[in-house]
């Protein structure tokens, strides 16, 4: 790969979501980057150490709902190394202390208590104003309406029926009173630009997306609802000549975005990524 | 397209070139008037070239049945709840699918009227356009509107897709109808459709498929002529525009950090920091993770530049060789696309935002505005939603900046209230500022800076006649306007400056003196200032008039009968007084001469407050007008 190929698809994703990184650390006061430890998490990292000349000038945050696979912990210690981390934890220590659990409730209610409260109360505790976030317009439909810069209410609410207008690199510098803005740098890419990255790159990742006994992760979360998809694809170069060719999607394997018909939208609007 | 039979070297690179450029995912917009079927189309052309996931199809079809309705192409995008229910699409959809050739992202963007500002978020960021027009109702209104606001966003590529076929029989006369009175308007905005291709996106007509039904049709399938649409130009070869995005100083260095939006930079190259005019050179890019780092940051690259030199530098300025600079000035011509709410008015100060400047200014002129539909003129003083207008533009500082038809990037803003963006535009022509910047500042900058003249209103009349209330909304109905506006109020004055004064006629000489000398300062600061004050002598008020020659000067007598102002007595001033324990006090123990020709006269036994402050407005604004000229270019 030559230094100075621009102008290939993956560099003109990386350069754009340098850019979004930039524009959001020098239009807010305090910005902080929620991380999931998932692929698309990782290559956020790498785009904000690229951005900021290889040091990340802001927190990262980690909603433990303590139903991580084991792996994803080791990972998470390994990375904050490798990539100086400045981490804060949080867990939702008052519904785990409830019984809030998937042995006894729906993964609507569990997702809801264990994520999205949690994340508004680190978000009330640290006042921040910009949150990095790694979703893509791919991913599901009503991601597909988002924005680079999406204003969110102080009740965490996205008003997807009035969203301001985006054009010409110029986004929203400001966010509503007392709310915030999700921004997000990798609205443009898709799961295998993701992959194609990582190879080109490099960057860490959790071997979970991996294939063993003919199963692999294609997208992380909870352990007792999340699935493997059945996939011999062992390796990254596996993973992206497999993703050349499906047509199941990513998110086939995560419940909680599957037990309404619109469940997706209702966790959305609620607050969550 | 003519294919030679011989492989030359030129063709075998352009073939390299074509094959790399396909690479790259090519930004369709699709647009059209409501219920032209633009969603029916995307989600059919979704379906013909194999783009869903496995089971889509089945899981719509499954929740129309389980809602009694009739499935429909549509609904693929139609993800949220409420566009069922309204049948329109809400928002921009950005929807990823392949042709043979290459990938596309498409955007489904929405033709309901409301809706105009999510069709230019998807279009501004589009290289291509599809534009729907049904066969039946033929071109609309908001067929019109779009092709008008793709003109302005810069969208050159234009396919018209004729769709709904079937409801008029395939006919061709219906489409060559169409064809010819759209393509005489898009001439008309100095756009040119490459193709009209008739459609019938329910039944996957002309999409993928050709349509049997539609015989007399030689051109291009809507695929083919997608794969015939090119990436937009790259920049790389225009003049150096860095826009400086921040600078880092996380570490002993210090970066300056920004993407190029046109042209190229190098190590060593010699830089030009506008507005501002210092000069450094490129000594490194500081590429993470190293240890190399580009030789070369092309346009849409971002760099990370060290200088050679270390010089005042800040977010904003605009970085360029010292042999291709941009233009810097406070003054532009410039075509408008208002999306606010609340309409675009002169004179109120908004944010320009353009490249990472960030700036307040005020429209100082609306040449024209301009019905998007019909292309008519309207005759407005403000600019409605979803208009086009024409007018000069005038920042509070200055800015760096090129023509929309030198480099379109650098020569295009958007209009930001409140921390929303509602309008852009793109600059046509640069103005001249009338005076020289350099030495003392002049009154006519100060001016020229807040947008009017400088006035002083003369409040006069009794206690409790209602001076500081009419006073203090004439201020805030001018500060909401963007006005420098400050108030003088006697009250205020006595608690500090006039400490030391009483009430005798002297001392009220001294104090209208005072009060006078204070309006002067803030009017020669260049705001409107507004006194309120009893003065109750006509020799002290004559004498303040003349201090103040030297600016517009508004007597604004505020009339109430005395019975009535005591009646009020709001401070509870006329009791006292009438018990003896004020001396001297206006209208009960010292005189007040009414002014005999104060340039407004507010009965407020008669008036309403409203009506009293139309008319302080009124008579301020005729001022302002005559004194615009001193000032305007």
């Amino acid at each position: 790969m030559s230094r100075n190929a621009q102008n290939d698809h993956l560099t003109r994703l990386e350069q754009t979501s340098i850019h979004v990184f930039r524009e959001a650390f020098a239009n807010f006061r305090s910005v902080c980057m929620p991380w999931s430890m998932g692929k698309d998490s990782n290559v956020l990292i790498w785009l904000a150490r690229k951005a900021f000349c290889g040091k990340i000038p802001f927190p990262l945050l980690h909603i433990d709902t303590t139903y991580e696979f084991p792996e994803m912990y080791e990972f998470r210690e390994k990375a904050k190394v490798i990539h100086g981390i400045d981490l804060i934890v949080r867990v939702n220590e008052d519904a785990i202390r409830r019984g809030i659990g998937y042995a006894t409730h729906d993964p609507v209610t569990v997702t809801h208590e264990l994520k999205t409260v949690p994340f508004k109360a680190a978000i009330d505790e640290f006042k921040w104003d910009a949150l990095v976030t790694g979703i893509r317009r791919d991913e599901d439909p009503t991601r597909a309406k988002e924005r680079w810069f999406s204003p969110r209410s102080a009740e965490g609410n996205w008003d997807y029926k009035d969203q301001p207008p985006e054009f010409w690199g110029q986004f929203a510098s400001s966010a509503p009173e007392g709310g915030h803005v999700r921004v997000q740098p990798l609205l443009e890419w898709t799961e295998l630009d993701i992959w194609e990255y990582i190879r080109r790159e490099n960057i860490p990742n959790p071997t979970l997306y991996f294939a063993r006994n003919g199963k692999r992760f294609r997208s992380l979360g909870c352990h007792p609802i999340t699935h493997p998809v059945d996939s011999p694809a062992s390796n990254i170069d596996e993973v992206i000549e497999e993703l050349k060719r499906t047509k199941v999607s990513e998110r086939a394997g995560r419940a909680q975005d599957h037990v309404g018909r619109n469940s997706m939208q209702e966790l959305r609007a609620k607050g969550f990524m | 397209m003519s294919h030679s039979s011989l492989p030359s070297p030129a063709a075998a690179q352009a073939a390299a070139q074509a094959a790399a450029e396909d690479q790259r995912k090519m930004h369709v917009v699709v647009v059209g008037h409501v219920d032209h079927g633009k969603s029916t189309f995307v989600g059919r052309l979704l379906n013909d070239t194999d783009s869903l996931p496995n089971g889509k199809i089945e899981q719509v079809r499954k929740n129309c049945a389980a809602e009694g309705m009739e499935f429909e192409y549509a609904f693929l995008l139609d993800a949220l709840i409420e566009e069922q229910e309204q049948n329109i699409t809400i928002d921009t959809t950005r929807i990823f699918f392949r042709t043979t050739q290459r990938a596309y992202a498409i955007i489904d963007a929405p033709g309901h009227k409301e809706f105009l500002k999510n069709m230019v978020t998807g279009a501004a960021s589009a290289s291509a356009a599809l534009l729907l027009i049904d066969a039946k109702e033929g071109v609309m209104d908001q067929s019109r509107r779009h092709a008008f606001l793709l003109s302005l966003l810069g969208v050159k590529q234009l396919v018209v897709l004729v769709n709904k076929m079937d409801l008029v029989q395939h006919s061709q006369e219906t489409y060559e109808k169409i064809r010819t009175e759209y393509t005489a308007f898009l001439k008309s905005l100095g756009l040119n459709a490459v193709h009209f291709i008739p459609i019938a996106a329910k039944h996957g007509e002309n999409i993928v498929n050709r349509s049997a039904k539609m015989a007399w049709w030689k051109g291009p399938t809507v695929t083919e002529a997608l794969d015939a649409f090119k990436h937009e130009d790259d920049l790389t070869g225009l003049p150096l525009r860095l826009p400086v995005s921040d600078i880092y100083r996380f570490d002993h260095r210090r970066i300056v950090a920004g993407r190029v939006e046109a042209g190229a930079i190098r190590p060593g190259d010699e830089l030009i920091f506008q507005p501002g005019g210092r000069r450094s050179t490129v000594r490194t890019f500081e590429d993470w993770p190293g240890p190399e780092s580009r030789d070369v940051v092309g346009t849409g690259g971002s760099a990370s530049v060290t200088l050679s030199e270390q010089i005042f530098v800040e977010r904003g300025q605009v970085a360029a060789h010292p042999s291709n600079q941009p233009r810097v000035g406070r003054e532009f011509r410039a075509r408008i696309f208002w999306l606010g709410k609340e309409p675009l008015v002169p004179n109120k100060t908004y944010k320009l935002r353009l490249l990472t400047q960030n700036v307040e200014a005020v429209i100082a002129k609306i040449e024209k505005i301009t019905d998007a539909s019909t292309l008519e003129s309207i005759q407005a003083d403000s600019v409605p939603r979803d208009s086009i207008c024409e007018v000069i533009v005038r920042t509070a500082r200055a800015v760096a900046f090129d023509l929309h038809q030198e480099c379109a990037i650098t020569g295009r803003f958007a209009l930001e209230e409140a921390g929303r963006i509602h309008g852009g535009g793109i600059i046509l022509d640069a103005r001249k500022e009338q005076n020289v910047r350099e030495g003392k500042v002049t009154a006519a900058e100060r001016s020229a800076r807040s947008g009017h003249a400088p006035a002083v209103l003369w409040f006069t009349g009794l206690s409790g006649s209602g001076k500081s209330t009419i006073a203090e909304l004439v201020e805030r109905r001018l500060f909401d306007a963007g006005r420098q506006v400050f108030r003088v109020d006697g009250d205020d004055l006595r608690t500090a400056l006039n400490r030391d004064l009483g009430f005798s006629a002297a001392d009220r000489a001294e104090s209208v003196r005072r009060a006078s000398a204070v309006a002067g300062l803030f009017a020669n600061a260049g705001h409107i200032s507004l006194v309120t004050l009893i003065a109750p002598l006509a020799a002290d008020r004559a004498k303040a008039r003349a201090a103040l020659s030297n600016h517009a000067f508004i007597e604004v007598f505020v009339d109430a009968p005395l019975d009535v102002c005591e009646q009020r007595d709001v401070k509870g001033l006329y009791a006292k007084a009438r018990r003896g324990e004020i001396a001297e006090f206006t209208g009960i123990s010292s005189p007040y001469e009414a002014p005999e020709s104060p340039e407004v006269h507010i009965r407020t036994d008669k008036l309403t407050t409203d009506q009293a402050v139309d008319l302080v407005l009124d008579a301020l604004d005729k001022v302002l007008r005559t004194k615009a000229d001193d000032w305007e270019v």
